[in-house]
């Protein structure tokens, strides 16, 4: 039923508005305040910041997981409630705390993503089982399928339910930190996947530590740190001042400036921030650096930079 | 050949009494929900919430029959009002579940003593606690059935949702599954099959009817549409078996139910455990042999 005009969205260029929520826990812990954004559809946006800055809550006030005090969300120009009855979010929790011993499959796990298409009943269809298959082999889970879900790494459990999101094919998809405890190969697939899915006109809002692969394949950025710091395009909003403004002393931070480089009179320098794996890598002159990729440097994909040096 | 037929005579006496026979299609009703129940309360770690809200029906019984208003509304209505009670202080606290309704479950029990004593009643306490199968009326028959195939109908129609929802709240909620919603109509649901088998099997054993079907069938499998398909055959052969055999050993009906499934369960827990063993140990030795070639290569 409501599978047919799932393809695009050209009804709804705004994929994920937000005005101004607040959240506030039940032990009265102020997470979140004031946070404005919209989110075009056919774009991948990060949400960055350090621990505790309320990224997974600012996930949760989206869903409607947790109430927002203030302040409203539109999902596909729909109100919540009604936007995830249409089926158009699908959501990679950060942690899956579910019952690993729990009786499941790894394919009734990834078929669970696909109860909105079905009726009440909920009677898998063969379009279902062939979104299923699919999903599974995006994720190169397919020869896992009849596992028990407990019975896989968590790696390969954090691609189950990643392929489950991908089962739902929804407009919208949020992903918590989907790169957390994957390996390279995979995460670079994750990459890959979540490129093709803004292509074909879907949302999607990923929260990460990596820096580094930010500006490789998400098209904008949102800072957050209990508020917004920062919205706008990757390139526009990841800067030196901006990460300083986002991280503060958390982040590691090192420059390499033109004389440890070379001789000549040359004012540009390296800078390389990183929070926790993949480092950003910005080039140029002060207050003019560039990130790295731009300027003809290759950003350090796989390796991790072993530079001790500060200025 | 005489002996054969007297034989035959002898093993089909339990179904010549009409008495035998309304228990065996009350037990064979009572089992299917229950079985597909079962497996949904295993699952969400609800054993003792079943147990609180059986114990609990005791005042609403005692009640309802001073009030002169069927037995099986009080029953209802109190089993539900545990359930409530202990949903309403567990978010208002920090205590644990458990806790809770160890606390609100004995305290409903103990009032239910109470006023059973001081009222005076014609109900037997025995037949509450343990069940009267066999002197079960036309109409509580037909309230038992009705109960039954209520519960049978919305666990077969909406159990998938209830599944993902005791699997992975947040999910069902992205489906749009009402996740208050099933809160309270599970625990009417696990109000109603209780009352439903209060006549047959009692309030103490109705339990053991909700757990031992589903945790038999969990022993043994690692599908969720399996373990439907062990417990009902588990809940079905056991009731039948169990009522079959009271007959010849003359002994309480709901009582020998539970003993055979508990029978099965030590069956199925020997054989799955037997079952690891030999497979560990065929790996093990698969090992060393992969191991020795790699030697002598
Ligand atoms: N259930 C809760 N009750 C009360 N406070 C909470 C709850 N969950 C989170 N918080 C608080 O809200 C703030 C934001 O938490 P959140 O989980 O959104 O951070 P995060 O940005 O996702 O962090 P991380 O990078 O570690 O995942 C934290 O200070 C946290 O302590
Ligand atoms: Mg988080």
């Amino acid at each position: 039923m409501n599978n047919t005009e799932q393809k695009s969205c050209p009804l709804a260029p705004i994929g994920i508005a937000v005005n101004n929520i607040s959240v506030i826990y039940k032990n009265a812990h102020k997470a979140i305040s004031d946070i404005s954004f919209d989110i075009p559809c056919g774009s991948i946006t990060a949400l960055v910041g350090i621990n505790g800055s309320g990224k997974s809550t600012l996930f949760k006030a989206i869903m409607g997981f947790v109430p927002c005090y203030q302040g409203q969300v539109e999902i596909m120009g729909f109100p919540v409630k009604k936007a995830l009855k249409l089926n158009h979010v699908a959501y990679v929790p950060q942690n899956e705390d579910v019952d690993w011993n729990f009786p499941v499959l790894v394919e009734d796990v990834v078929m669970m993503g696909r109860y909105g298409h079905m009726n009440m009943l909920r009677i898998a269809s063969q379009t279902d089982k062939d979104a299923v298959d699919q999903a599974l082999t995006r994720v190169s889970m397919q020869d896992y399928k009849q596992r028990q879900i407990g019975e896989l790494s968590g790696g390969q459990r954090k691609r189950v339910f990643l392929a489950r999101a991908l089962a739902q094919a929804s407009n919208v998809i949020l992903l918590d930190e989907p790169f957390t405890g994957v390996d390279v190969t995979t995460e670079e697939q994750i990459i890959r996947l979540l490129k093709e899915l803004a292509q074909e006109g879907k949302v999607i809002l990923v929260s990460t530590h990596n820096l580094g692969s930010v500006p490789e394949f998400c098209d904008n950025v949102i800072l957050i740190n209990k508020t917004l710091l920062a919205y706008g395009k990757t390139s526009d909003v990841f800067t030196t001042d901006n990460l300083q403004k986002a991280f503060g002393g958390v982040l590691r931070r090192f420059v390499l400036s033109a004389e440890s480089l070379h001789a000549d009179a040359d004012a540009r320098e390296v800078t390389v921030i990183t929070d926790d794996e993949r480092p950003v890598v910005l080039y140029g002159e002060k207050g003019l650096e560039q990130l790295a990729s731009g300027s003809g440097l290759k950003p350090p994909s796989n390796t991790p930079i072993k530079v001790r040096k500060e200025s | 050949m005489f002996e054969f037929n007297a034989l035959i005579t002898t093993l089909l006496l339990p179904f010549q009494f009409v008495f035998m026979q309304q228990a065996f299609i009350v037990v064979f009703i009572l089992s299917l929900p229950m079985a597909i129940l079962s497996c949904y309360i295993v699952l969400k770690g609800w054993s003792l919430m079943g147990d609180a809200i059986a114990h609990a029906v005791l005042p609403g019984v005692v009640l309802a029959y001073m009030l002169a208003i069927p037995l099986s509304i009080g029953a209802f209505a109190a089993g539900l009002c545990c359930a409530l009670t202990t949903g309403f202080i567990k978010e208002n606290s920090r205590l644990r579940e458990d806790t809770i309704m160890g606390i609100v479950f004995s305290a409903m029990f103990a009032i239910g003593i109470i006023l059973f004593h001081k009222a005076e009643t014609e109900l037997h306490l025995t037949h509450l606690l343990l069940g009267d199968i066999l002197g079960i009326s036309l109409a509580s028959m037909i309230e038992t059935s009705l109960i039954g195939l209520f519960v049978l109908a919305v666990m077969v129609i909406r159990g998938r949702d209830l599944l993902l929802l005791i699997f992975d709240p947040q999910q069902a909620q992205i489906t749009g599954i009402s996740i208050k919603f099933w809160h309270y109509a599970f625990q009417v649901l696990l109000a109603l099959t209780i009352v439903a088998a209060l006549q047959a099997v009692g309030m103490i054993l109705s339990i053991a009817l909700l757990i031992a079907p589903g945790a038999c069938a969990l022993l043994v499998t690692k599908r969720f549409a399996t373990m439907l398909k062990i417990s009902v055959a588990v809940a079905m052969s056991s009731s039948v078996l169990g009522v079959y055999a009271s007959f010849y050993i003359d002994s309480a009906p709901a009582a020998t139910i539970v003993l055979f499934m508990s029978f099965i369960f030590i069956l199925l827990f020997i054989y799955k455990t037997n079952q690891q063993r030999i497979l560990l140990h065929q790996r093990k030795t698969a090992k060393f042999s992969l191991v020795d070639n790699k030697v002598s290569l």
